[in-house]
């Protein structure tokens, strides 16, 4: 766990902390275009504080969420796609990051297991109910 | 001196709990009369004994003795009594004694009602006993509350500022109830696979009626707490912790209906048992996650190997042990009931079927990563996106067909007459959907969607209501229950789909908008609480030139703890909620505040509540039946 810790703190001083003159970003961090600031905080919820518990960029109040914020606004200032700033901060911090987990190979599993049940339940009761009437009648 | 009082009454209990555990098992064959006795007097004891030790816990928090090591750690002479007194399960070794006072009693509750018939008790109170000696053994080996703390310090650490809110004090106590009150229902099922007595379904259907009110209390109160006290604005986050109540909830909620059908006509008896053996497996294994430090969140303010592979074994032991008697016994319960398949059964298992797909949506979201981390390394995050197209979807076609179960009889039930039934249920479906088409910008898909649904189950349960008029209070339940869905549905579509949120940073005098309020910053203030500093803000609500009202969102620093904390303002009209937290000081009498207009978020909460109401009105309606006419069956079920 500790290891993981420095690992995270190694890589947020090694974050770029951008610039609070970057034209488009005030003070305050919003953008005054409505358009970007929508953009700006669709990506935010998408993505997870390293640091909290369960807590997205958007809400968090800590300093990794807060330079992620900066760091995605800039991105957005400088004309990047969601998709491109998304693939940005996997390749530097992983899937770990993202609040949705990607569908590949090792997440199949986790995204088919609610329908596998549900089919499956769905055979038994079919089942269970056929074998009732049948008693019934 | 007052330490050690708890410390010997603990090991008494623990002395009783076994004496119970064998004289309860020795007493499920059927001379034993005398082994019996002993087990319901062992409750008694063991209960007297648990208490004494909560009590002598309670009393240490109240008058701040430091020398006792859990005091020092997790109370303060500052804090407000209220708070000291939550305190003593605001932390893990007290938190693991109040589950145990719970668990006894439960036991002693299943001893005195003698609900079932003897040899059935017998076996429900041994395996209450053995649960209570795991957990005894727990507490004294790995958690001791008791512990003595030498030189003794002269004031203690405090406890945790996210702790001190009423919310919060009540919000353990509350889910306990419903964990530990899923233990009766696990230790009749199990009595019930050791003595091949039928009936235990009824026997038991009040310990899971009491269960799943407390979880669905505790569950709408520990959301309410997340709202107001988180400062983000959200009800729920899909944190594991949170997943942990819910698994339970979804299966008591499966229990309580296929228990129904096992009571009425002896439908999925097995079923139900390995239903009932599951909720408290879940209720476990949610004490697991929260208390061995696999997560750490703000719930999981214990974090300790060596308790984790206790609870692990624990879990294991119960969970394997249930499961192997299942598997060796219930094949000779081999019953079967028939019944046609349009039928008030047949929707009980469409019920199941969801309620389980939906319970394993969440476990494998929630244990998956764990999982995965354990296999190889590989870390990823289960957040809302998943649950909103996996859950969700599952949920939502459960709510689309409930309305269809009171309206099936039981064996044989005529589909077109009850789709006929409910037509009114779908004109308010349509009215709903419509007028929030005509009312709402932005339209949705998915919030006209949820409000046509809101409107059909509540349409129904109002149909339902209409049906029964005059019929005793306990018929009502299912009908308000249901409505308490739609209830909820609403109030989480309104607030998803329609929040407005703004963020500013303003200097004394300037104003914000956020939906359709205008608020004028008037400055920070500083103020000193019983144990915390705060800056607090004075907002004033504008209407027009006039000030409407004055809205004082907090920023709180606890110097016993080290701690800062937001105390966020909300002002509601019932049907809409104004939110606002301060956020931090931006220098020159400027800072950022963040606002939020929540439509109907209070509904949220209300349904939750008009759902616990709903089981508290089928509890009260069967034991006025069962004083009235002690003799004759209890039959006043909630979906009757």
């Amino acid at each position: 766990m500790k290891i993981i810790f420095a690992f995270l703190a190694m890589l947020i001083a090694a974050l770029p902390r951008p610039a609070h003159a970057a034209a488009v970003v005030t003070v305050g961090d919003t953008f005054s275009d409505p358009v970007l600031e929508t953009r700006a905080r669709n990506l935010q919820r998408q993505l997870r504080c390293l640091m909290c518990q369960g807590e997205s960029v958007d809400e968090s109040h800590s300093p990794f969420s807060e330079d992620v914020r900066h760091l995605l606004r800039q991105q957005i200032a400088e004309g990047k796609s969601d998709q491109q700033i998304q693939d940005f901060l996997v390749a530097r911090y992983g899937d770990f990051i993202l609040m949705k987990p990607p569908v590949q190979p090792n997440t199949w599993l986790l995204w088919l297991a609610p329908f596998l049940v549900l089919g499956a339940g769905g055979v038994v009761a079919a089942i269970v109910i056929k074998k009732a009437a049948s008693r019934e009648a | 001196m007052i330490g050690e009082l708890g410390q010997v009454s603990l090991c008494f209990a623990l002395a009783l709990s076994l004496v119970m555990a064998a004289a309860g098992l020795m007493g499920t064959q059927a001379p034993n009369a005398v082994a019996r006795k002993l087990a319901s007097s062992s409750a008694m004891g063991l209960l007297v004994f648990v208490g004494l030790a909560f009590g002598v816990l309670t009393y240490a928090f109240v008058v701040s003795d430091f020398s006792v090591l859990l005091v020092a750690s997790h109370s303060h002479t500052l804090k407000p009594l209220v708070y000291k007194i939550s305190g003593v399960w605001g932390n893990h070794e007290g938190s693991m004694l109040l589950w145990v006072l719970v668990l006894s009693l439960y036991a002693a509750m299943v001893a005195g009602l003698k609900r079932g018939g003897e040899r059935l008790t017998s076996g429900a109170l041994g395996m209450q006993g053995l649960l209570a000696a795991a957990f005894l053994l727990f507490i004294l080996f790995t958690s001791n509350p008791f512990l003595r703390l030498d030189p003794t310090p002269f004031e203690g650490a405090g406890l945790t500022p996210l702790l001190q809110d009423p919310g919060l004090a009540m919000h353990p106590p509350m889910l306990y109830a419903g964990y530990v009150g899923l233990s009766a229902a696990f230790s009749y099922a199990a009595a019930a696979l050791l003595v091949g007595e039928e009936g235990w379904a009824r026997a038991a259907r009040p310990f899971m009626l009491i269960a799943w009110i407390a979880l669905t209390s505790g569950i709408a109160l520990g959301s309410w707490w997340a709202y107001y006290e988180l400062g983000w604005g959200g009800f729920w986050a899909w944190d594991p912790v949170e997943n942990a109540s819910l698994m339970p909830w979804l299966i008591a909620t499966a229990l309580l209906h296929s228990a129904l059908a096992t009571e009425k006509s002896g439908a999925f008896r097995t079923w139900t048992l390995l239903l009932a053996i599951a909720g408290f497996s879940l209720s476990l294994i949610g004490t697991f996650l929260v208390r061995s430090g696999v997560l750490s969140s703000v719930h999981a303010f214990a974090s300790d190997p060596t308790r984790g592979f206790f609870i692990m074994v624990l879990i294991a032991l119960a969970i394997g042990g249930a499961l192997a008697l299942f598997a060796w016994r219930a094949p000779t319960l081999q019953g079967g009931a028939a019944f046609a398949p349009v039928s008030r059964e047949s929707a009980l298992v469409l019920n199941n079927v969801f309620l389980v797909a939906s319970c394993a949506c969440v476990f494998v979201g929630t244990l998956y990563p764990l999982v995965l981390d354990a296999i190889n390394g590989t870390k990823i995050t289960v957040g809302p996106p998943y649950y909103a197209l996996t859950f969700a979807p599952i949920f939502f076609a459960l709510l689309v067909l409930v309305p269809f179960g009171p309206a099936l009889g039981w064996k044989r039930g005529d589909l077109k007459a009850a789709w006929r039934s409910l037509y009114p249920a779908l004109g308010l479906a349509a009215v709903a959907a419509i007028a929030i088409l005509a009312i709402v910008s932005p339209r949705g898909l998915a919030a006209t969607g949820a409000f046509a649904v809101a409107g059909w189950l509540i349409g129904a349960s109002l149909l339902d209501i209409r049906k029964r008029r005059g019929a005793r209070a306990s018929a009502f339940a299912a009908a308000l229950a249901h409505a308490g869905l739609g209830i909820s549905l609403m109030g989480v579509a309104g607030t998803t789909a329609w929040r407005s949120e703004a963020l500013a940073v303003l200097a004394p005098g300037q104003t914000m908008t956020v939906g359709p309020y205008t608020l004028r910053f008037d400055g920070v203030t500083e103020e000193k609480g019983p144990n915390y500093f705060a800056d607090r803000a004075h907002i004033a609500l504008m209407d027009g030139s006039r000030v409407k009202a004055m809205l004082l969102p907090e920023h709180r620093f606890y110097p016993a703890e080290g701690q800062d904390m937001n105390d966020t303002a909300i002002r509601t009209t019932g049907l809409r909620d104004l939110y606002l937290a301060l956020g931090d000081d931006r220098g020159g009498g400027r800072f950022a505040l963040r606002a939020y207009v929540s439509p109907l978020a209070p509904l949220i909460w209300l349904g939750g509540l008009v759902m616990a109401l709903g089981g508290i009105l089928s509890f009260w309606g069967r034991v006025r039946v069962k004083e009235a006419e002690p003799a004759a069956p209890a039959v006043a079920l909630a979906a009757e």
